[in-house]
């Protein structure tokens, strides 16, 4: 039999589920959504423009990087415009075009890039360079400072810097409901509530995230904020402002789950996802800053390796 | 191809083929050609098989002094060459190929036929089909105190085995018997698929038999060894190594068949699964090039398909439509070039779909990140190299797109290579 067909040869297994890094961070970016939504109609074209040019400066900072460095371009699989998306849902709306630029140059370069690129960092990139950015910059992401100049149909007060400089009765006037709907100043992204659940719960459902991490970390901000309650009412926040206040909604369902830097086994999933939440509460409520999830998930990502050394055990593993 | 479903918290599910009822067989005519592979380097030398030399059907015919490199003719004809084949990871095989043409069948086993024992089965049966593995009943260092006969297929999508145990079951008994009688082990166990175990159980004789989960890698060896008969295989061991003896049931079938009716088997049964996914069973001789078939079923093949001989997850790509039919091909599918998936260069993003499917708990994102560097050695005494069991699932289900799979094989390939070098040197 004369057959000149080439067939292709390759290694087993000859089936993939289809699944890709690409349309896992599309799909990211689909749940994210919801919340940039509503920060754009509470802050009207500031906000496009932050979050447009968050999204746009990481996807070029990303390309410059492999010019550079002469490897593939790897702006295609969506990892950089979704670094750039989560950093413009936490800034605030009036963040200035430096801040977002250097900001985007500190999550792709330092954050990912020089650590060898998608899933070598040790540390969430966007978490690295908000840290910096909070660090250098405080005025800017005083929310209350910052936003000043808008006059919605709500009280328009970042929740956790009330309860930081005035008490617990500050916060009083901030109902669950209004704290879901986003009616709180703070990031972009990051104040409506509603729509991170559903973004997050959309995540979990196509597996994209783990849920033990996002839950836990929850359970865990919603314990310790309930022990501090119990033990002071009168000086400590109850669990509810402190689980739809501030960055605890985006860190659950989009900070703390960053795959690269979080663990991979079920128990140590859920000590970083809680350690994460207890450590958020504690800075919080004793730390000198107002917002705790930031640091608390770059000092959960540093003990990340450790903690995945809890697996079990190999089958037939002699030792 | 199972694709991940909308609901991706579920981990994927991959079920094995159940074979509901008795389905027709096709059978393939003798081509003008058959090639026979032995697992041995070409020596042209030592070759005690010449050009030109005659066959019979059914022949027992030694191509090398050593007493395993021998195959059973499946036609009668003339040898009309012989030649080096390669195969996977360096492997090279002695072709032998035979012109087929009219003659007679062998009666040399025929004559021993009335007396099995282990000598018997070694000398004749090894090229029959389900290719028994008797070279370890021969080993008396690692005595086999179990033999597990596998009525079902390992891979996804086959129904080789199942098909043995429901047509031939009563040639699977006989075989087991004097498998019973010529090995003296008597922890013989008949493994089947949960559609099968009633009307296995149901057609008497006292043979133990055990079901196996529907769901996919539940019947590789190392599993079976572990859910069913209770042991764990060390990492880095064989099931041989501890006394576990792996048949397949066609294997057992070849066994009762050739000592009842007095001449070997030559015809294989496999599954043929086609680009549309539609599953034929086929009935070829050993040694039919694959081409033959495919003309025969009118399946046709273009540039870049896939030609797999086994299962979607563990079988093995062939690059030629003469690549023949072995004794132990299950199945042979066809991949369309579309349906091919893409593995990527893209390196993991640890995300953890590996470590939460695989079936021996490996760490697999640490583990591949020392593989794709090359620290083979690192990877085996840190990163549980060698608990792999060789499912495929890792890479099934990476995001990546990482060859993971491969990455394991070839490590372990190169691992052996090195120490083998380490031993002969040293």
């Amino acid at each position: 039999m004369v057959d000149n067909n080439k067939f292709i040869v390759s290694h087993a297994p000859f089936w993939h589920d289809g699944s890709r890094i690409s349309t896992r961070n599309y799909n990211m970016a689909l749940a994210a959504f919801p919340a940039i939504l509503l920060g754009i109609i509470y802050y009207g074209m500031p906000a496009v423009g932050v979050v447009s040019l968050s999204i746009s400066s990481a996807i070029i900072w990303e390309f410059i990087f492999c010019r550079v460095t002469k490897r593939s371009i790897t702006i295609g699989d969506g990892n950089a415009a979704i670094i750039g998306m989560i950093l413009g849902m936490l800034l605030p709306a009036t963040a200035p075009w430096w801040l977002v630029i250097i900001g985007t140059f500190v999550a792709v370069i330092i954050g990912k890039q020089i650590y060898g690129g998608i899933g070598a960092n040790p540390f969430n990139p966007v978490v690295v360079a908000m840290a910096i950015l909070m660090i250098s910059w405080t005025d800017i992401f005083d929310f209350n400072e910052a936003l000043i100049n808008y006059d919605l149909d709500f009280a328009m007060v970042y929740p956790l810097a009330a309860l930081k400089h005035f008490g617990v009765s500050a916060v009083d006037s901030f109902s669950m409901g209004d704290l879901l709907m986003g009616k709180q100043s703070g990031g972009i992204g990051s104040t409506f509530g509603l729509g991170l659940i559903a973004g997050g719960i959309y995540l979990i459902i196509k597996g994209i995230i783990r849920w033990e991490i996002a839950l836990s970390f929850l359970a865990g901000v919603f314990i310790t904020a309930l022990l501090f309650n119990i033990t002071d009412p009168a000086s400590y926040a109850g669990p509810v402002v402190h689980l739809f206040a501030g960055y605890t909604l985006i860190g659950a369902f989009f900070l703390a789950t960053e795959d690269s830097s979080s663990p991979v086994n079920f128990i140590p999933m859920l000590i970083y996802g809680a350690c994460t939440g207890f450590l958020t509460v504690l800075i919080r409520n004793i730390g000198v800053y107002v917002d705790g999830v930031i640091f608390a998930i770059l000092i959960m990502n540093l003990v990340n390796p450790l903690l995945d050394k809890i697996s079990p055990k190999a089958i037939g593993k002699v030792a | 191809m199972i694709k991940k479903s909308f609901i991706g918290l579920a981990k994927p599910h991959l079920e094995y083929e159940r074979l509901e009822d008795t389905p027709k067989i096709e059978k393939i005519p003798n081509p003008e050609k058959v090639t026979f592979l032995i697992d041995a380097l070409y020596n042209k030398k030592k070759a005690l098989l010449k050009k030109g030399a005659a066959v019979k059907t059914g022949q027992k015919l030694a191509v090398y002094e050593n007493k395993y490199d021998y195959f059973t003719s499946s036609v009668a004809g003339k040898v009309s060459s012989l030649s080096s084949y390669p195969g996977n990871f360096g492997k090279s095989y002695t072709a032998i190929e035979v012109e087929v043409a009219d003659g007679e069948t062998d009666d040399q086993f025929s004559q021993v036929a009335n007396k099995p024992s282990i000598d018997n089965i070694s000398d004749f049966l090894a090229f029959s089909p389900g290719n028994p593995s008797i070279k370890s009943f021969s080993n008396s260092e690692k005595p086999i105190n179990s033999i597990v006969v596998c009525g079902v297929d390992q891979d996804l999508l086959i129904t080789t085995n199942q098909y043995v145990v429901k047509s031939n079951i009563e040639a699977v008994k006989k075989g087991i018997e004097i498998l019973k009688a010529v090995t003296r082990v008597d922890n013989i166990i008949l493994v089947v698929s949960e559609a099968q175990a009633q009307s296995v159980s149901s057609s008497g004789t006292g043979i133990k038999i055990k079901q196996v989960d529907s769901k996919y890698p539940a019947a590789l060896p190392q599993l079976i060894a572990k859910n069913l008969l209770g042991k764990v295989i060390p990492a880095g061991k064989t099931c041989e190594d501890m006394g576990i003896c792996f048949i397949s049931a066609e294997a057992v079938a070849s066994i009762g068949d050739a000592f009842e009716k007095g001449h070997i088997p030559t015809t294989k049964i496999l599954t043929l699964i086609k680009k549309d996914g539609s599953k034929v069973l086929v009935s070829a001789k050993i040694g039919t090039p694959v081409g033959n078939i495919f003309e025969t079923l009118n399946i046709t093949v273009n540039e870049k398909d896939k030609i797999i001989f086994g299962g979607p997850m563990t079988g093995s790509a062939v690059y030629s439509l003469d690549h023949p039919v072995q004794p132990d091909t299950d199945a042979i599918i066809v991949q369309d070039k579309e349906d091919i998936p893409v593995f990527s260069n893209y390196p993991c993003i640890n995300c953890g779909e590996c470590v939460r499917i695989c079936p021996a708990n490996i760490q697999i994102n640490l583990l591949v990140r020392f593989l794709e560097t090359g620290q083979y050695q690192e990877a085996a005494d840190q990163y549980d190299l060698y608990s792999c069991i060789e499912c495929g699932l890792c890479s099934y289900v990476c995001v990546s797109g990482m060859p993971i799979f491969q990455y394991i094989r070839s490590a372990k390939y190169e691992l052996g290579r090195a120490n083998t070098a380490e031993a002969t040197n040293g």
